[in-house]
């Protein structure tokens, strides 16, 4: 009956409001109703498993994954960190897909008009699966700053975006990681439609020179919390 | 409780980079039309849904990526034969979403009630900041959707309408168009 366990809820005072007028693009797209609360059933405590599909080998590897004539263009990182629940618990087998801008703050998209230039060595698109321990680790580029158009022309700090699917309908979470000492991160207005600091700070990833790699790439350290059950009588026992 | 969930942020503009990659225009590593869950061998009426979705302003959303997550036809999550997760985007030009799948069964409710088929559907998009999550139930079941005990917690029809997908008359097609705002807007629901 284990599965039958709900999710504590989701404390949407911590997650962004649906409408934040300074980022303008909610304005039509949030809804005006509030959200209905309903108790989990099944279908929301269940969830597609990604874990034995197989992945490009590369998937991870974002410098060299859709490379044609050598590396991308950029500074080396590692991301790394864990997927852990709200209980402290490593949640392994996860799906985390990740997409961003190169070096430059283009995206390889068919709808990304910004003037800077692409990469033909990078596509920006990554996708893993965490080990038995709830770990992930990328290799990428930092991606660079880029403008877009909200109150005038605003700019977004360094950023990767990130999807996480968990266990469970109720797990799936998509994000943004940003980077430790970018003075664009206080003033994005995205970043600001969080309105507790702490969990503004919780979406920096640190730099983390225990696990960089000499002579290759600096790491940055970004941990995923995903929801977690509510305590259990199996839980309450210790087990 | 010792830790935070890690807060979202909304999936942007381009959102498809990392979800579905082709449409992008990034080079496809493998064949993967997510938008089909339909395969050779799964039992199930054959079914099609799509739709649209609406903004405040009654503009066609075309920049959103919607998953599916549904039983089998018997009613069970996650079986080998049927894997039962769907993504689709909205297309660029015509805003329509579509996907291939078959009608799920009854599954049960929390306390043992019997729910009416349905389909759990979640939505990212610029301007999205916390992904938004509905569900579609369909409109040649009026017995078991009357019945449902989330469509009982949702209790006004015109609320309920907002979660009915109109089956085409003539061939296995749903139609089920989301309003992000205004006088029809969607149930939206946090579980």
């Amino acid at each position: 009956m284990s599965e039958l366990t709900e999710f504590r809820p989701r404390d949407r005072n911590w997650h962004p409001a649906a409408d934040t007028p300074a980022y303008r693009s909610t304005t039509y797209r949030a809804p005006r109703r509030s959200l209905l609360a309903v108790p989990q059933s099944i279908g929301e405590l269940s969830g597609p498993v990604f874990g034995d599909t197989p992945l490009d080998p590369l998937g991870n590897d974002l410098i060299r994954n859709y490379a044609t004539t050598g590396d991308a263009i950029g500074e080396r990182i590692i991301v790394h960190g864990r997927v852990l629940d709200e209980n402290e618990r490593p949640i392994p087998g996860t799906l985390i897909e990740i997409w961003q801008a190169n070096a430059g703050g283009k995206y390889r998209h068919v709808n990304d008009t910004y003037v800077a230039a692409l990469d033909p060595n990078f596509g920006g698109c990554g996708r893993v699966i965490s080990d038995a321990d709830g770990r992930y680790s990328f290799r990428t580029i930092r991606p660079g700053p880029y403008p877009f158009p909200n109150e005038g022309c605003d700019w977004r700090p360094a950023h990767i975006h990130l999807s996480i699917f968990g266990h469970a309908f109720v797990q799936r979470l998509v994000t943004q990681l940003y980077f430790e000492g970018d003075p664009l991160i206080p003033r994005c207005v995205i970043v600001n439609t969080i309105k507790d600091p702490k969990a503004i700070d919780s979406l920096i990833a640190k730099l983390d020179m225990d696990a960089m790699h000499a002579f290759d790439c600096l790491a940055y350290r970004f941990d995923i919390v995903l929801r977690g059950h509510q305590a259990t009588y199996f839980e309450d026992r210790g087990s | 409780m010792a830790l935070k969930e890690t807060p979202s942020q909304t999936a942007g503009p381009f959102v498809h980079i990392g979800t579905l990659p082709e449409i992008a225009g990034l080079k496809a590593k493998a064949s993967e039309r997510r938008n089909i869950l339909a395969r050779d061998g799964t039992l199930g009426e054959r079914i099609r849904i799509e739709g649209v979705i609406y903004d405040g302003a009654c503009a066609l959303v075309k920049d959103a990526v919607l998953e599916i997550w549904q039983a089998n036809a018997n009613g069970q999550y996650g079986s080998n034969d049927f894997v039962g997760w769907g993504r689709a985007a909205t297309d660029f030009k015509t805003g329509l979403y579509v996907f291939e799948t078959i009608k799920p069964g009854a599954t049960p409710y929390r306390d043992g009630r019997g729910q009416a088929p349905h389909i759990s559907l979640s939505i990212f998009a610029r301007g999205i900041n916390t992904h938004l999550q509905t569900r579609l139930y369909f409109s040649d079941e009026a017995t078991a959707n009357a019945a449902d005990p989330v469509l009982q917690l949702v209790g006004q029809p015109d609320l309920i309408a907002t979660l009915i997908a109109q089956r085409d008359a003539s061939r296995p097609v749903y139609r089920f168009d989301i309003r992000l705002q205004g006088e029809r807007e969607t149930v939206f629901f946090d579980f």
